[in-house]
């Protein structure tokens, strides 16, 4: 079945891996920006980041058919530094024009800081500015039921954000209500240990339908798995899901909520698209 | 969809083998603390905690998933913009 995953960070991933997801069906992935595994020292670090995110990720993805689109930010992590943030933000619309670009993202909260918080509200306004998406990083662990009802405040509280463009991401069973019911789209996260597991998203998919629910792997750096959302296709065929549910969840939600972005140039596989065309 | 009986003749096995983990865990923790130091404060906390989490996953009803993961949350305080000065 072809799929889309939403959540990938293919910067840390190998040409390997664009391999294996293109023969497991993957049809094209959005990258948000995201942290590194370390903190990096000046604006400038981001410029070549975001550089390799709208240049040299879409080109090592379409080697093997995939369509790749991205998000731009300074994450949270990074955020706590308020005045590289601010370096940051000022530069984003150098590249917000950049052909693979959906929105704004990864933004959200890490430890649930003040600082972070300034930076989220900034970045908003940023998105606002330039009526671009946004995709939502919810916190880790504890910090995830107090980070994420902090980001729906934000969020409900600002007249300007239409909920509709929103994905806030990493939902988990105590948060996935109240994201769903506030009218966002919500995104599960397939990701050992500190996020779900394929089983326990597709009991979500099963209390709360499919509508405006996704799936991704947010592979990484650390340890996750890439081909994770074959795994919930997986586990959703075994349970005995009907496929078109399984491809709603995986394949046209997340062209229905790209779409809003005036740069998902997406091409289904069956109308031509080619590799490295 | 499968039935309940179906579901848990299903996972009775990977069910079965998650709880021998929590098991050889907490006897791995008692050992150590009986042959060397016993828990500190902290690592105590965090003890009381999983026997908590235990007591959940026995309670009555559905939701328990939710209900643990509220459990292992920081609360929510609905006034942190005032306190933050945000």
């Amino acid at each position: 079945m072809d799929y889309i995953d939403p959540h990938i960070h293919m910067v840390s991933r190998t040409t390997d891996d664009y391999a294996t997801l293109a023969r497991m069906g993957c049809v094209a992935m959005s990258e948000p920006a995201f942290w590194a595994g370390f903190d990096r020292g000046s604006a400038d670090g981001f410029r070549d980041y975001f550089r390799q995110l709208t240049e040299v990720e879409p080109k090592r993805a379409a080697q093997f058919g995939i369509q790749h689109f991205t998000w731009l930010c300074i994450n949270a992590k990074e955020a706590e530094n308020v005045s590289l943030s601010r370096d940051v933000i000022a530069m984003i619309p150098e590249f917000i024009h950049c052909k693979n670009v959906l929105g704004i993202g990864e933004i959200g909260l890490n430890k649930n800081t003040k600082n972070e918080a300034t930076v989220f509200l900034e970045h908003l306004d940023l998105a606002v500015k330039f009526e671009q998406q946004i995709l939502i990083h919810t916190p880790h662990l504890e910090d995830k039921y107090q980070g994420t009802r902090m980001i729906l405040d934000m969020l409900c509280d600002d007249s300007r954000i239409d909920r509709t463009r929103v994905l806030v991401d990493h939902v988990e069973e105590h948060t996935v209500d109240e994201v769903l019911g506030r009218g966002f789209w919500a995104g599960m996260t397939l990701y050992p240990v500190t996020k779900c597991t394929p089983a326990r998203a597709v009991d979500m998919i099963e209390r709360f339908g499919g509508e405006k629910l996704l799936a991704n792997s947010a592979g990484d750096w650390g340890p996750s798995k890439p081909t994770a959302v074959p795994d919930l296709i997986f586990e959703m065929r075994r349970r005995g899901h009907p496929e078109s549910l399984i491809r709603k969840v995986v394949y046209e939600n997340p062209i229905e909520f790209f779409s809003q972005s005036p740069n998902f140039s997406f091409t289904p596989r069956d109308n031509g698209f080619n590799p490295a065309s | 969809m499968h039935t309940a009986s179906q579901i848990l003749e299903n996972e009775f096995l990977e069910v079965r083998a998650k709880l021998l983990e929590v098991a050889a865990t907490l006897d791995r923790v008692d050992r150590s603390a009986a042959e060397s130091a016993p828990l500190d404060a902290g690592a105590q906390s965090s003890r009381d905690r999983i026997d908590a989490a235990i007591q959940i996953l026995l309670d009555e009803g559905s939701g328990r998933a939710e209900r643990l993961q509220r459990f292992f949350s920081r609360e929510y305080e609905k006034d942190w913009r005032r306190e933050m000065e945000i």
